[in-house]
Formats: structure tokens, C-alpha cells, sequence
């Protein structure tokens, strides 16, 4: 199925990550990663590839940096971005191709 | 005594809440969704519950990853909600019974569930979203609510086995307090959904089907799948299946199906919706 589970490697691996979106519940901690985006990155700890794939907005780079999705549902929040923007980023569909998908039966 | 009058299962979209801030309840995109609770409610205006014991998974407004509990239950008299990030409104304060959490906890570790005690808790969407589906329109919620909740979130999970295990422990614990209230539990999150990598988007309308057939009369039968197997089946967020498992769980008596939906796509998820009686 080609999934990774999000245990205990991957909680170490993302620690930094998951802990600064995380933060992101408080509007303040919002605005102030808004403010310096790569200060508030470093102020966490997150590694270069972690850091690279914040800059760059992309779900399946911070999973494989060890993001857990709840957590990185929250950085989402901060561009208004729901669960459906992030589905059509990881498979490569326009959001309304996405939610066709969804609604249709497949077998 | 207290005496369980059933459960309800239904999903706990955050897009539902968001919704019913908007008052979409009546878009043609909703109606399915929304329009499935009236019978519901009715069922909750026969049976009266006193308290609901919600079963439900934090999703990082409570719990870290720095200190993450396999199973967990509220203890206060208050329990709040507040911001998780994406813009869905606060929801007023909800009473609590200490009391009564506190019976709970010394009779499910009596029964061998070494719990995590939390007097304090905050609430999120998987906690407020059904409340709010159920008493729809209230300033308040106008039941106590005791909030037990499940690590969905990080690996190992616990199995449904064990989720059965630990909602006939739950039913146990509420069953044996004295005072005379109507207790009413609740099941919340699912049904399958995926939200990360390249599988976001999966649903299996089949297993779900097979699933809310089973739970009625075999409960056991979803116990004998596995954590992985239930990923692979229903999606990484289908594990939340174990809080639909615990609430049906509880239910010692003889169990009686009073209403039940399911509708596909609420956002990313396959919803469901089940009332189950206890007749006995």
C-alpha cells in the first residue's frame, strides 16, 4: 500500500517539525512565523530538509522529513489551505479534479 | 444506578463545524449529511441522557507528541475549547461531572486500563462536533460530558481488540455508579479517510458498509483486525474506527439498531452516522 506509518521512527525523525506546527494553535506563534518564516524555523530546531520543504509548501516532503499530518494541517491553516488543497498537492490533481475523485465509487 | 440508554457513532469532521458556522446545514452538498440527525435527536429527546461520555481522538490541540496517552480521560467540572489553527469558531465551555470521571477512572484501572488522569483538558473538533450536531443551536451543551480519548495519532495504536476490551471495562465503570443518571456514549471520527501521501483522498464505501453492518450484532468480528490492516482497509485516519468499537463496546445489554447513514464525500471522508439503543 506504500504507506509509512507514523511511529516511533518517524516521531523522533519529525520531532522538530511536528513541534513547531504544533505551536502554530496560537495566533501569536501564527503571526510570528509569518513575520520570519526561516527565525521561526531555526528558533525550532528544524533540519535543512524540513526547513527546504516549508519554504517550498510541499505535504509529501515534510511527511518524508517525519511531519505527522495533523500537525502540518495546522502550518496549512496558516495559508487557508484545507484538507482538500492538500490532497490535490500530493497526488497531483487541481483541487476539483481531487474532489471528483472523492465522490466518485470506485471498486 | 446509572444506566447506559445507548450510543451514537458519527463522524467529526472539522468541515462540519465550519459548516455549521456558515448555516449550510440545508446546501444541497450538506443536506445528506445534516439531514440524517433529526432521528438522532429525536432518539436523544426519548432517552433523555443525563451525561455523555465521549470517546473521541485528540488531533495536537491537547496532546504533543512529547507525552502522548494511549487511552485518557477528562476530570474536571469545565472543559474548554479553543484555537486549533484553522479558523473554526471557539465553542462555549462544557460541563463536566468530576465526580463521575473520577469513578470512571478508579474502576477502569481497577479493571486493569491504567489510564492517563487529565484535570485539564482542551477540546477539540472531534469532542465539539458531535455535541454540536446532536444539540444543535444551544449556547451550551446541555449534558455533562465526561472526554475519553484514544491515541489515533501516533504508532503503536491500540488494536480493536483491546478497544473492545476497554469499552466493555468503560460500560463497567459506568454502570456500577450510583447515582441515578442516563448516560448516554458517544463514538466519534471515521469512518474511512486518508488525508496524507499520495493515497489521500481513499475511501472504501464496501468495508464501511461491512463495518456498520457488523458493529450492530458482531462487534467482535472488527476486533479481529489489525492496526496495519485496518490502514490498508480504511485509511491512516480509518483507525479512528476504535472509538466507534469502544462506544459500541460499552453497550453490555441486548443492543437495538434506532437509525443509522452513511454519505460520502463529507470533505475528505466517508461519514457515518449510528444509533444504537440498549435495551436491556
Amino acid at each position: 500500500m506504500g504507506d509509512t506509518l507514523f511511529d516511533g521512527r518517524q516521531a523522533r525523525k519529525g520531532y522538530a517539525l511536528n513541534k513547531m506546527c504544533y505551536s502554530f494553535n496560537s495566533a501569536e506563534n501564527r503571526a510570528e512565523f509569518q513575520r520570519d518564516e526561516d527565525a521561526y524555523c531555526r528558533k525550532f530546531g528544524l533540519n535543512e530538509a524540513q526547513r527546504a520543504a516549508i519554504r517550498r509548501r510541499n505535504v509529501l516532503e515534510l511527511l518524508a522529513a517525519g511531519g505527522n499530518v495533523y500537525y502540518l494541517a495546522k502550518f496549512a491553516g496558516i495559508f487557508g489551505l484545507d484538507v482538500q488543497d492538500i490532497g490535490a498537492q500530493q497526488t497531483g490533481m487541481t483541487k476539483d479534479e481531487f474532489k471528483a475523485m472523492l465522490a466518485t465509487e470506485r471498486k | 444506578m446509572a444506566r447506559i440508554v445507548g450510543a451514537v457513532m458519527t463522524s467529526h469532521i472539522p468541515a462540519i463545524g465550519g459548516a455549521i458556522a456558515k448555516g449550510r446545514q440545508d446546501e444541497p452538498y450538506w443536506k445528506p449529511f445534516f439531514g440524517a440527525f433529526g432521528e438522532a435527536r429525536d432518539w436523544l429527546a426519548r432517552v433523555r441522557p443525563d451525561v455523555a461520555v465521549v470517546v473521541y481522538n485528540d488531533h495536537g490541540l491537547q496532546f504533543f507528541l512529547d507525552k502522548m496517552p494511549t487511552f485518557a480521560v477528562g476530570a474536571a467540572d469545565e472543559y474548554r475549547n479553543a484555537d486549533e489553527g484553522w479558523g473554526l469558531p471557539t465553542q462555549p465551555p462544557y460541563r463536566g461531572d468530576a465526580a463521575f470521571s473520577w469513578h470512571l477512572i478508579e474502576s477502569l484501572v481497577a479493571d486493569e486500563f491504567d489510564v492517563t488522569m487529565c484535570q485539564e483538558v482542551l477540546v477539540d473538533h472531534a469532542f465539539t462536533v458531535p455535541l454540536q450536531l446532536l444539540w444543535p443551536g444551544k449556547v451550551a451543551c446541555p449534558v455533562a460530558t465526561v472526554p475519553v480519548m484514544v491515541n489515533t495519532v501516533q504508532h503503536p495504536m491500540p488494536s480493536p481488540a483491546r478497544c473492545l476490551k476497554f469499552g466493555r471495562a468503560l460500560g463497567r465503570a459506568i454502570a456500577s455508579w450510583p447515582a441515578d443518571v442516563r448516560v448516554l456514549v458517544l463514538g466519534t471520527g471515521g469512518l474511512s479517510h486518508q488525508l496524507e501521501g499520495k493515497r489521500a483522498g481513499f475511501i472504501n464505501r464496501d468495508f464501511d458498509r461491512m463495518c456498520m453492518a457488523k458493529i450492530v450484532e458482531e462487534p467482535d468480528a472488527l476486533g479481529a483486525y489489525s492496526i496495519p490492516q485496518l490502514v490498508e482497509l480504511a485509511g491512516s485516519q480509518g483507525t479512528e474506527l476504535v472509538n466507534w468499537l469502544i462506544a459500541r463496546a460499552a453497550l453490555a445489554g441486548r443492543v437495538a439498531k434506532v437509525h443509522s447513514n452513511y454519505h460520502v464525500p463529507i470533505s475528505n471522508t466517508a461519514s457515518g452516522l449510528m444509533v444504537l439503543e440498549n435495551t436491556s
